[in-house]
């Protein structure tokens, strides 16, 4: 499974690089979803892949019984995912913001401020 | 159970929920950010004399155990930089009082600014490396309201900038936390210090040395990734503008310090050499940039970024007095970066213009603006008495003490450049006679009494702090030792947290 995973986050992330470096603002943002969803997995990913194991300890034992799931990165993965599900959502409203004020979606065209 | 740990994180949240209960009274809202920045430095200074006298004080949030739960942690470092975030949030809302306007009041303002001064201070004191990311991500979101507060076309160009390269620099974090956590199964920063020693083969640990290298070097506007910088800096509010130079990047410095030290410092020879020539860089590019720039803050927005070369250049030299020569670095540019940008929405707000070619002749009509320009703008070029020379001066001398000549010489050179830009503004604002004015100028309104002294009085207060580091620096001096001799024995960090038996195994 983690090979498999590996190649999907590779692609993930150079999908999300790629994304970015173009120059609609509109696929700027695109970009960084697919950057923090390629975060995610590679968390989740990093902290190794168990199946079928929930982490639960059964009813009268104070310890699991056997090798179970890491439940602390899907915690992490949560906390990330509504960070970024936030910070995204800012990002849409300032790009249509910017796109009805700057009259254009092109980055090219906001050069006004690096100068 | 040591309260004073929680108070400068939980004052600025109060704060800011009750002053968004208060959304429509304006004057509330004023009142608030006052008496909750005012009470965010007195719990910092709490923290700090505490600190001072027993050591690293550590909460364990929940009173679950420390490789467990989440610890916040107090140590020299982190309570210094809490003082400076109640000191700067203080200058900042008193002058805010005067210069932001009704419209951007009613946006939310001064709860923004709240969030935002919690974000930093939780960002210094989390013993928690995945809890720093959550307090970046409290700080940013905060700031890229503040940034975009008026929504001119300026500000959404430099907002589309800031957010992106900041959103990359975020999710290099996580990612690096990921893999950090693959590999030794913790997120508590001092287990991860811990256990990092044990692990074998160095690849992977340089890999994730220079992953957070690059994420934090973005927050902290290092080369080469700095451009968003002075690409957004001067576009919002000028309070905002003053509050982000203070204290944004010198939380991305915060945590390469905090980083770098505790964490990735088994192989110096190879993280602190990239650091070292990242600080030269950094150092040269800002100070050319800048002498370019004829906008006022664009020029500051610039200098930002070589004085953190300093700072990080304290960290790479990597000895005693070189970390010594950081610590005390930030605290002065904090305070006089601050000033000058107060300085400038000072300007900005008699004369009606940032551009250099558009001000003039202040000097006559506003004398004591002048010498208070003067103070900060000298001590950021490093004069002797004032604060920028001792800072400079520690940080050069331990450069030339580990012989690293090069970065040295760079060193010098930029404080000589740093001296032409800001004798260039003083020479363009304040010096030169005013240029004509035309007739496509928008008037400015007069300014009544106690806006004047709402204006004053924070300019006056930091310029009063950095004479007083300047001319009676010792105490701050002997601050930044006990907070470099914390830094460069991590076994006490580690120790404080984790309690002495460190047999605690998951």
């Amino acid at each position: 499974m983690e090979p498999l995973m590996a190649v999907v986050i590779g692609i993930l992330y150079a999908a999300a690089i790629y994304m970015m470096l173009r120059r609609s603002i509109v696929k700027l943002v695109i970009g960084l979803m697919l950057l923090s969803n390629a975060a995610n997995l590679l968390i989740f990913t990093s902290a190794g892949l168990t199946r079928g194991a929930p982490p639960l300890v059964p009813e009268g034992l104070a310890e699991p019984l056997g090798k179970v799931a890491d439940p602390l990165p899907q915690a992490l993965v949560l906390t990330a995912i509504v960070i970024a599900f936030g910070v995204l959502s800012f990002a849409v409203v300032l790009i249509r913001r910017a796109y009805e004020i700057v009259k254009a979606d092109d980055l090219d065209k906001m050069k006004d401020t690096d100068t | 159970m040591s309260t004073e740990v929680a108070l400068p994180i939980l004052i600025p949240l109060l704060s800011g929920v009750v002053s968004l209960l208060f959304w429509r009274q304006r004057l509330v809202q004023r009142f608030v950010a006052v008496a909750g920045t005012g009470s965010l430095l007195v719990s910092g200074l709490w923290l700090l004399s505490s600190v001072s006298e027993h050591g690293i004080l550590v909460m364990q949030m929940g009173n679950w155990q420390a490789p467990f739960g989440i610890s916040l942690v107090a140590d020299l470092l982190g309570a210094i930089m809490v003082v400076m975030t109640g000191i700067i949030g203080f200058a900042v809302a008193l002058y805010s009082l005067a210069t932001t306007g009704r419209g951007h009041e009613a946006f939310g303002y001064f709860p923004l600014m709240h969030l935002l001064l919690a974000g930093v201070a939780g960002a210094f004191l989390t013993g928690d490396i995945f809890n720093l990311y959550v307090w970046f991500e409290v700080m940013l979101v905060a700031s890229f309201a503040l940034l975009i507060l008026g929504g001119e076309k300026a500000q959404m160009e430099g907002a589309i900038k800031y957010v992106t390269l900041n959103l990359l620099s975020s999710v290099i974090f996580l990612s690096a936390v990921g893999l950090l956590y693959g590999l030794v199964g913790t997120l508590n920063m001092a287990d991860i210090a811990q256990r990092l020693g044990q692990v074998e083969g160095n690849g992977m640990v340089d890999v994730l040395a220079v992953m957070f290298m690059v994420a934090f070097g973005i927050k902290a506007a290092a080369f080469p990734l700095f451009f968003w910088l002075p690409a957004s800096y001067h576009t919002p509010p000028v309070a905002v503008s003053a509050l982000f130079a203070g204290l944004l990047t010198k939380v991305g410095v915060y945590a390469l310090f905090r980083v770098f030290t505790l964490i990735f410092n088994q192989n110096p020879d190879y993280t602190h050499e990239i650091l070292l020539w990242g600080a030269g860089v950094t150092m040269l590019s800002g100070v050319l940039g800048a002498t370019a720039q004829f906008e006022f803050r664009r020029i500051l927005s610039f200098h930002i970024v070589s004085q953190i070369g300093y700072m990080i250049l304290g960290l790479a030299l990597f000895t005693p007095l070189a970390i010594i020569g950081g610590v005390f670095y930030i605290v002065h540019h904090i305070i006089v970066k601050t000033n000058l940008f107060l300085v400038s929405g000072f300007v900005n707000r008699l004369c009606g213009s940032y551009e250099l070619k558009r001000l003039g002749g202040l000097y006559r009509s506003h004398p004591w603006l002048a010498v208070l320009f003067l103070i900060p703008a000298l001590s950021l070029a490093g004069v002797p008495p004032l604060s920028g020379f001792f800072a400079k001066f520690i940080v050069i001398r331990a450069g030339i003490e580990t012989e690293a000549y090069g970065v040295t010489f760079i060193a010098l050179l930029v404080g000589l450049l740093t001296l032409y830009s800001m004798i260039k503004i003083w020479a363009e604002v304040f010096w030169k006679a005013p240029p004509e004015t035309r007739k496509d100028e928008p008037e400015v309104a007069p300014i009544g009494q106690r806006e004047l002294w709402q204006m004053y009085l924070p300019i006056v207060g930091l310029a009063l702090c950095t004479l007083f580091i300047g001319l009676y620096g010792q105490p701050i001096y002997a601050l930044a030792e006990a907070s470099a001799e914390q830094l460069l024995d991590p076994t006490r960090y580690i120790e404080a947290v984790m309690g002495r038996s460190t047999g605690v195994t998951p």
